[in-house]
């Protein structure tokens, strides 16, 4: 890593934004930004495994059904930092020892997994009756009518919510500083404890920021519209 | 044993600062969404582009990232906020951009007729959105804006990172001298639990008080 040279005594100059400054930190940001997007879509991929998981057992048992919406409801109103802190904290009081990327993914991936099985839940329940019932009376397994029957009509109504809560993920991440994973925000605040100027780091985490959700709506849009023509010409 | 009434009584204090929080950035939330769902149709363009720049860049980066810009970037031009307005103002523009598009689509549900016959009556436009409009507007919206105010609660406890001592910096910081991880934690998330829970009954209240008069039209079509 390069040194990062304080740009001007705060008190005489710190009223504009120093380009040059800014330029030279931007690359450990950038590096910062790829660990944001890392734990991103791993915590994504759990979540939407953990989503589809929680809806099949709603859907298996009426009181495993009555459990996991007593779990869902309150994961679904409880903050996602404290569920990280959580985590991080009391797991290793009983033997489970995290790292802090671990954790972030793991917190992440439960407490998105729940707004997923949502989604899950009104996709399920958008597939006719007559596709049920056409799947019976085929005498498929309960297995092939989830694989072959309503999951794949399920999918083209998950994709866009599914991607909305993507991009809702990527505006969370920044929360996992408090457990000292070093992401984009964290990565800044270094910079800036270090070099006692917080405009330029802030300023660049925060373009960052809109440029990679932007990034992400447009290829939800694209993904979207894949997804539904593909499933328009069956 | 006096050392848990003590934390209760810490908790306690944590759990009011955080409902202080959520109610001041509440009452900025809606003041943001309603102004900026209205200008959103407003017939001048530049105010036009400015809701729409604003709605985007606060809904396109974090809350956690706007509280710190505003908090440790901001002074170095020349604005300086403590931390408690510093959070207020975060949380309400940012939520207040959510806000603003359930706002507008609540706006846009109310059925043209509407329009027209507050123009044929003569209604002057401010009158027309504050007699006719917004009231039929309100109670579309009621709904979702429910779910903006648990996600405003929630958030109130990233102001944690910007050393506010509400209910999260709290526990944080009884957690370093007690160790009784499990239990702090645990009655936090209830404590959030149970605030949330507060907010979605109060709000299904005023749903119910609101839409009173409509019922008659209710029933009277097909469910």
């Amino acid at each position: 890593m390069q040194p990062l040279a304080p740009a001007h005594p705060v008190g005489i100059s710190g009223m504009s934004f120093d380009w040059s400054f800014a330029l030279g930190i931007l690359p450990a940001l950038l590096r910062a930004a790829l660990i944001t997007v890392v734990v991103t879509i791993l915590s994504f991929g759990l979540a939407l495994v953990g989503g589809l998981v929680l809806v099949l057992l709603r859907r298996a048992h009426p009181i495993a059904s009555r459990i996991v919406g007593g779990v869902v409801e309150f994961i679904r109103n409880t903050p996602l930092l404290v569920q990280i802190l959580f985590l991080y904290l009391v797991l290793p009081e009983h033997g489970i020892v995290l790292t802090s990327f671990q954790t972030g993914v793991l917190a992440m991936g439960i407490h998105y997994s729940v707004y997923l099985s949502e989604v899950y839940r009104a996709a399920i329940d958008a597939v006719p009756r007559g596709q049920w019932e056409a799947a019976r009376a085929l005498n498929f397994t309960t297995f092939s009518t989830y694989a072959y029957v309503v999951l794949p009509q399920a999918v083209p109504v998950v994709v866009p919510s599914a991607g909305n809560i993507l991009v809702y993920m990527f505006k969370d991440s920044p929360l996992l500083a408090a457990i000292s994973l070093v992401e984009l925000v964290f990565t800044a605040q270094n910079i800036a404890a270090e070099t006692f100027n917080y405009l330029e780091p802030m300023t660049l985490v925060g373009l960052i920021f809109l440029a990679m959700g932007l990034a992400s709506a447009q290829l939800v849009r694209m993904v979207e519209r894949h997804v539904g023509s593909r499933w328009m010409k069956r | 044993m006096s050392a848990v009434l003590d934390a209760r009584a810490i908790l306690l204090d944590g759990a009011l600062i955080t409902i202080q929080l959520f109610l001041a950035a509440a009452c900025l939330t809606i003041a943001m969404s309603i102004a900026a769902g209205v200008l959103r149709q407003s017939p001048i363009r530049w105010i036009r582009w400015a809701v729409v720049v604003y709605v985007e860049t606060f809904r396109g980066t974090s809350v956690v990232v706007q509280m710190f810009w505003i908090y440790f970037a901001l002074p170095s031009l020349g604005l300086k906020l403590d931390a408690f307005p510093t959070a207020i103002v975060a949380l309400g523009l940012c939520f207040g951009a959510y806000g603003s598009e359930v706002v507008r689509g609540a706006i846009a549900a109310v059925p043209k007729e509407q329009y027209e016959a507050a123009i044929a009556l003569n209604m002057r436009p401010l009158e027309r959105l504050r007699s006719v409009i917004l009231p039929q507007a309100f109670i579309v919206a009621l709904p979702p804006y429910t779910n903006i105010l648990v996600l405003l609660l929630k958030s109130t406890s990233a102001a944690s990172l910007i050393t506010i001592p509400e209910l999260t910096f709290r526990a944080t910081a009884l957690n370093q001298i007690t160790y009784q991880t499990t239990w702090i934690f645990g009655t936090i998330l209830v404590v959030y639990f149970l605030l949330a829970s507060v907010i979605s009954r109060a709000m299904r209240l005023l749903e119910s008080r609101c839409s009173h008069w409509r019922r008659p039209i209710q029933s009277a079509s097909p469910a």
